[in-house]
């Protein structure tokens, strides 16, 4: 059955990484669970672009973090944190797309 | 010495209180220092820009005081780096002031107080790109560019531990310091005591934010970090918590693109090979981080500048209409600040809740229509008049947004509050970039005097 990232991660959250980017973090409860993402390829940098919307050149870095059980990408912002008209100063509420990531076979 | 234990009670000191009864239980273990780091960029621009804290006096002194009372009281040091959020010279100076007023209140012993600076001055990043050296950008940024740094007011370079160290050498019982590496507080000591870099780097990085390397959530509660020539051990003090091989290595990745390798004045922490063991509930030990010395040493340089006073309105639309014509109602607003003010400088920026105001151009939900939204409107212009009007003209003509087919002509927005309110100024960040030095005290200068004397 599909089960979505919010049923599968421990933690799903963004924040800043310096002033110019936001990191994502992707962690799992478990080995299984994230190997399992792993394989899936539902979380690649295709996925992501294709989520937010932002061409591949926005993002920076994306690791498979296996010591944390975690998947983590981190993208440019735009402008700098805290610029006038930046809404998320932190970066702190940028993931909730990712929450609904439907990963097949779990 | 066979093994150091330092203990972190706060991983922003100032932003919110430590908690109490873990860091009770953390100094009841017998540490041979107390440290945390008290700044952060992640607060925005404004501070730094403006010369001022986020965090108020009062949680800053409440910090200061279970720390210092605590450190005099086992005998032995305290390190805080990057003072009063943004680590520049006028906040060391505050902190200092807390420092010796407390020790006059609580008649404590005489001891040595140490500081140093971070405030980088104009000039001499302006004598260094006129003689053609490249203080090269990060994060895809270009090199600094002269117009870039004189439309900056503020800049501190980031010190690694060489500073500290040095005023350890020098018998340092308290140590204020400027902006730093958050991990630099931590790994100073350590490398002072002789203990292997890479190890020592790896304790800063898991203590910097306290409890954030512990689970469950729960922040502001002290961690225990031990380290020896062998291994790191950290340890949660909150009853509650426990430091984890997941809480420990997620942390790794916490606020960093990339979660194995931190970046430190003179070299590179590597993590890529660490191997993380649970050694009790409440302890995970850590072995195998590398550290590299850079080539050439460089040090990170934050700097901020105004861009202009600003004011921000709000108002709120349920018409379903003009919710999903609110652009147009915007280019309007728009439109009658252009026809007020032409080509002078100013920025009026709208976010719109309810729609994308969180994500904007990364919202990918598009597909449902809100019942309600609301605007926030922000002017930002040269003077506060200015601004005061931008932002005005830009929140009112909502009201008379001229929309063909709208059946409200009495009105097109509600407003929580008929006026716009002063904001703090807008500032950006104009430096992220690195700046080559002959060593890690080139930019900061110490200093030393015994308080209680």
């Amino acid at each position: 059955m599909t089960k979505t990232l919010a049923e599968l991660a421990k933690t799903v959250r963004s924040k800043n990484a310096g002033v110019d980017k936001i990191t994502f973090d992707i962690i799992f409860y478990d080995r299984a669970t994230y190997e399992h993402v792993k394989q899936a390829k539902v979380l690649t940098r295709d996925s992501i672009t294709a989520l937010y919307g932002i061409p591949d050149s926005r993002i920076s870095d994306f690791v498979e973090f296996d010591p944390g059980c975690a998947i983590k990408f981190t993208i440019y912002r735009t402008a700098p944190s805290g610029s006038a008209g930046d809404p998320d100063i932190f970066g702190a509420q940028q993931y909730a797309p990712l929450l609904g990531i439907e990963v097949p076979g779990m | 010495m066979k093994s150091m234990k330092i203990i972190s009670p706060n991983g922003h000191l100032g932003f919110a209180p430590l908690k109490p009864e873990s860091f009770a239980i953390g100094v009841d273990a017998r540490p041979d220092y107390i440290g945390a780091d008290s700044g952060s960029d992640d607060v925005g621009p404004v501070p730094l820009g403006s010369d001022t804290s986020t965090s108020p006096v009062g949680w800053q002194t409440h910090d200061l005081e279970q720390m210092l009372l605590a450190s005099r009281r086992i005998g032995v040091p305290m390190i805080i780096g990057s003072a009063g959020d943004t680590g520049t010279n006028s906040r060391v100076d505050l902190y200092l002031s807390i420092i010796r007023d407390l020790a006059r209140k609580h008649k404590l012993s005489p001891f040595k107080l140490g500081w140093y600076y971070s405030d980088v001055p104009k000039d001499r990043l302006r004598a260094a790109i006129e003689s053609g050296e490249d203080v090269a950008g990060l994060d895809g940024r270009p090199s600094l560019t002269l117009e870039e740094l004189e439309a900056t007011d503020h800049i501190v370079a980031m010190a690694g531990v060489h500073p500290y160290i040095k005023l350890l050498r020098q018998g340092a019982d308290v140590i204020i310091g400027g902006r730093s590496s958050d991990c630099a507080v931590f790994a100073a000591p350590a490398i002072h005591h002789g203990f292997p870099e890479a190890l020592s780097y790896y304790l800063g990085k898991v203590l910097e934010c306290a409890s954030f390397c512990a689970e469950p959530y729960g922040a502001k509660e002290t961690v225990l970090g031990e380290i020896s020539n062998e291994d790191v051990r950290v340890t949660a003090m909150h009853p509650d918590q426990r430091c984890t091989i997941a809480s420990v290595a997620g942390h790794a990745m916490y606020e960093r693109s990339n979660p194995f390798f931190e970046y430190v004045a003179g070299g590179r922490l590597d993590m890529t090979h660490c191997n993380y063991e649970q050694v009790d509930p409440r302890t995970t030990r850590i072995t195998g981080p590398t550290f590299e010395p850079a080539p050439q040493f460089r040090v990170k340089l934050e700097g901020s500048g105004k861009v202009g006073e600003r004011y921000v309105g709000l108002v709120g639309i349920r018409d379903p209409y003009s919710i999903a014509n609110v652009d147009r109602m915007i280019d309007w607003a728009k439109q009658q600040v252009r026809e007020r003010f032409g080509n002078a400088q100013y920025e009026l920026h709208y976010t719109v809740y309810g729609r994308d105001g969180v994500m904007g151009a990364m919202e990918p939900k598009h597909d449902h229509a809100p019942h309600e939204i609301a605007v926030l409107v922000q002017g930002v212009a040269p003077t506060k008049e200015m601004a005061e009007e931008v932002a005005l003209i830009g929140t009112r003509q909502m009201f008379y947004a001229r929309l063909p087919e709208v059946k409200g002509t009495a009105g097109s927005v509600a407003f929580p509050l008929d006026e716009v309110m002063r904001a703090s100024p807008a500032y950006r960040w104009t430096l992220n970039h690195t700046y080559a030095v002959p060593d890690g005290l080139t930019l900061h200068q110490t200093h030393l005097e015994t308080v209680g004397a």
